[in-house]
């Protein structure tokens, strides 16, 4: 029986609650009983917000660490800290674009170099998909659909039980109607990102 | 319409926890429901606000925890149902109002909301309000998911009203927070119009009255335990030697392991979710049917300490384990993960815990940064707490900050390091009485104007009266922003329809007694940084009145952001004076060509125009350039 539990994370404000959600829709609606947990409160002032989505036939709505089959980052360094939730086989998704946390953006500290993070994720994990979903978003005519590329991408992988179609109707019928186009247009260049074996900094393995 | 209102019975919806308990009282009947909202409760509150601006219940945003649950008493006492939702914490407060309240009884059925937070993602602490259901004796629900929320709300309605108590409705963060499928029952009827009956001589808790109804609370709790042994939400499930029992969330953490380790023949599984009074027959059964007992259960070992008793006083003498060494802990929420690991260790399981890779600091060979949680670009709170800081300076006198419970308690953290003592809400006034009196020092203390609604009157009353030594610092963003931008007795600025009658805050405090008063937008520096100076020399109770809007919130009510944006000209001379006092997130560092440039991010800076009025190199930005 299909089991699979898939952790997002990202910066406040970057949507992960939605991705999950959308996410959570398009399985319900293929005859899933999905599982999402969130976090909340003092997280979204800039901090790191994480949610779950849990397929197949558990109970326990959260993640423990090295059992995330899928992570979708919406950040760099995130993905970098994500690592404690992956094992050998985790197909990873990241953004490669960058959001200096406070301690960074004031010179307390450096943020360490994208490539360098990068290449650490691909000597661990199962798959890593990374790609600037920021600048794709931009491209959409919506800087804050991040979330959308993302899925659009996750959705061309493959290993989801759900379909495209199935999560494109969810963004039709349950997001912002003014945004629509431009989500749908995001995760299309999602998908085609995914499809562009430049992109692939791992496989995983078949 | 809200969506609480939508789909036909039947129908599966993906739910938050909390949206599945709103639904539920709805589907019970709910005619009126209070909360004051706070992490991880507020979106009970939030979605009965929504629905009830169609008519079909009474809702209000109280201004604390005591009142939300004594107004949904008085509903309950005229034969409305009625619920009152809040944080763990919030319960403390409402606690002196619910110890009687459980002698004084309900009609209309009451549920009591409480949403305890274990590993305190959003709160001061992680207490335990299981407790709270024994130590007051009312009946006491535990989900473990959405679905399970919703139909424990609707039994909750039943029971209550069935023993004339308040039932307490127990949820910790993981079954606020997650998104279930949940299944829709039939909405409830709007409820006709309720009627008082009076009975003083049971309802007036005299001393006469009150020894009689204490007897009478006892009994009823007799009768609870009895409903307890029969309830659908506690099972026995297997019929294995190693006996498991678990509760709330854990119960579904113990479900996976089972299932994954292969161990439901093995494992009689008690699940328990009415947990007070508990089924004592049903346990015993269980004690009395398997060699050893592992109890599964977040925070305090509540469920174990009672089992032991009960296994005494029943001259059983199988072992019961729980938390200890090499068990579980009493602190921070359990995983799945955790859960497997100690049942197969207690079952003598062989187990293969998932390989964890290693450490992605050890193999980046350096530490990753830190992304600390900061008060927003914009936000007002920064703009006064830098003109405190920077009147503290020129005075020359070192300043202690007692704070209080909001956005603005991230003022704690560096480079603002403007707070020095927090207890609960309410406390920074009456802490600050204490350590002036005791210190002689310069004490300035915070408090947010939705806390001061909250628990801040009674404290300013105090100060007032025994002519203490502070100055109070109210920041009136107009919302209570932190937990998801929701009114109080303050606010002017209103969602649109919002039927709530302002209340004047200056005209309050100066009600109270409070001749010393400023007033001050701290978006404008000069005119705040003056009446800083001045409040910090003074003497005895004086407060500063800080009003300017959460620019978040203004946003959502405008649906759009402000415009002018900010830049920092190339030749700023590098005196990091912004960045060491200011801190605002939307300036950052660059090394560029061997030089370090101070930035503006467009996309970040909200446009409050603070900035520009402290340094010569900053400047609006040039049209089209952002
Ligand atoms: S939400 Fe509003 S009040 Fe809270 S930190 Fe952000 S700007 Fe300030
Ligand atoms: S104007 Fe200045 S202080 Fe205000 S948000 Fe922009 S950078 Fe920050």
């Amino acid at each position: 029986m299909l089991r699979m539990r898939i952790f997002m994370t990202g910066v406040g404000g970057q949507g992960t609650l939605l991705a999950s959600r959308v996410l959570g829709e398009a399985a319900l609606a293929a005859g899933f009983t999905p599982l999402l947990s969130e976090t909340h409160g003092m997280a979204q002032r800039g901090g790191v917000v994480t949610s779950t989505v849990i397929l197949g036939d558990l109970k326990s709505p959260i993640i423990s660490p090295g059992e995330a089959d899928i992570v979708l980052a919406f950040e760099a360094l995130e993905a970098l800290r994500a690592l404690e939730f992956c094992h050998a086989h985790t197909l990873m998704l990241a953004n490669t674009a960058v959001i200096p946390p406070y301690p960074v953006a004031v010179g307390q500290v450096s943020y360490p170099p994208v490539g360098d993070m990068l290449a650490v994720v691909a000597g661990q994990v199962g798959g890593l998909l990374a790609f600037d979903a920021s600048a794709l978003a931009r491209q959409a005519g919506s800087p804050l659909a991040v979330n959308m590329v993302l899925l659009g991408a996750l959705a061309a992988t493959d290993t989801l039980p759900v379909s495209a179609e199935d999560l494109k109707q969810v963004i039709r019928d349950k997001t912002n109607p003014r945004f629509v186009d431009a989500n749908l247009t995001a995760f299309d260049l999602g998908a085609a990102a995914a499809r562009d074996p430049e992109n692939w900094h791992r496989r995983p393995a078949a | 319409m809200s969506e609480l209102l939508a789909g036909q019975p039947g129908e599966r919806r993906l739910f938050l926890g909390n949206e599945a308990i709103a639904r539920a009282a709805l589907e019970a009947g709910v005619a009126l429901a209070a909360c004051y909202p706070g992490t991880p409760s507020s979106e009970i509150g939030d979605r009965l606000y929504e629905v009830s601006r169609t008519g079909r219940l009474v809702f209000e945003y109280s201004t604390n925890e005591k009142v939300a649950l004594e107004v949904a008493a008085g509903a309950s006492a005229a034969g409305w149902r009625a619920l009152a939702s809040m944080k763990h914490v919030g319960v403390n407060v409402a606690a002196d109002a619910l110890m009687t309240l459980a002698y004084v009884g309900v009609k209309g059925g009451l549920v009591l909301v409480s949403a305890d937070d274990p590993s305190l993602f959003s709160s001061q602490n992680e207490q335990d309000n299981r407790l709270y259901a024994r130590f007051a004796g009312i009946p006491m629900l535990e989900p473990e998911s959405p679905q399970e929320a919703k139909d424990m709300t609707l039994a909750a309605f039943a029971l209550s009203e069935e023993l004339g108590l308040p039932v307490m409705l127990r949820t910790t963060t993981r079954v606020n927070h997650t998104r279930g499928v949940v299944s829709l029952g039939e909405l409830a009827p709007p409820p006709p119009p309720g009627r008082f009956v009076k009975d003083p001589f049971s309802l007036v808790m005299v001393p006469a009255v009150a020894r009689q109804a204490h007897a009478r609370l006892l009994a009823k709790q007799e009768r609870a335990r009895a409903l307890a042994e029969s309830s659908p939400f506690n099972r026995l499930l297997g019929s294995g030697p190693l006996g498991v029992v678990a509760s709330g969330v854990a119960a579904a953490y113990v479900a996976d392991a089972l299932l994954e380790l292969g161990l439901q023949d093995r494992v009689t599984f008690l699940r328990l979710g009415f947990t007070y009074p508990l089924p004592e027959d049903l346990i015993a059964r269980f004690l009395s049917r398997v060699d050893k007992v592992l109890v599964v259960e977040e925070l305090e070992p509540y469920l174990e300490d009672a089992l032991k008793a009960l296994a005494q006083s029943r001259g059983l003498t199988v072992p019961i384990r729980g938390k200890g060494e090499g068990l579980f802990s009493r602190l921070y929420e359990f995983h799945p993960g955790l859960v497997r690991r100690v049942l197969a260790e207690f079952c003598q399981m062989p187990h293969e815990a998932p390989q964890p890779l290693p450490a992605a600091a050890e193999l980046l060979g350096r530490p990753l940064p830190e992304r600390p949680p900061i008060l927003c670009p914009g936000c007002p709170h920064r703009a006064m707490y830098y003109a405190i800081k920077i009147a503290l300076r020129d005075l020359g006198v070192e300043g202690v900050f007692p704070t209080d419970i909001g956005c603005y308690t991230l003022g704690l953290l560096p480079p603002l390091s403007m707070a020095d003592y927090l207890i609960c809400m309410g406390s920074s006034i009456t802490t600050a009485c204490g350590l002036s009196r005791a210190s002689g020092q310069k004490v300035v203390a915070f408090i947010g104007d939705s806390t001061f609604f909250h628990g801040g009157l009674t404290g300013l009353a105090n100060a007032v009266h025994n002519r203490h030594d502070l100055l109070l610092v109210i920041l009136d963003n107009g919302t209570t922003a932190m937990t998801g931008h929701q009114p109080h007795p303050g606010v002017t600025l209103t969602p649109p329809d919002y039927p709530g009658q302002p209340v004047d805050l200056a005209a309050v405090v100066r009600g109270l007694g409070v001749t010393q008063f400023w007033r001050v937008n701290p978006l404008k520096y000069k005119e705040s940084l003056a009446a800083a100076k001045e409040a910090v020399a003074a003497q005895g109770v004086r407060v500063l009145l800080a009003q300017s809007p959460c620019p978040l919130y203004v946003a959502r009510l405008k649906g759009k952001r402000p415009t002018a944006r900010f830049q920092i000209s190339g030749d700023c001379g590098e005196c990091r004076h912004c960045l060491e006092y200011l801190g605002c997130p939307a300036m950052y560092v660059t090394e560029a060509e061997s030089r370090r440039q101070l930035l503006i991010d467009p996309d970040l800076c909200a446009g409050c125009a603070f900035c520009v009025q402290l340094c010569d190199h900053i400047r609006p930005a040039k049209r089209g350039k952002s």
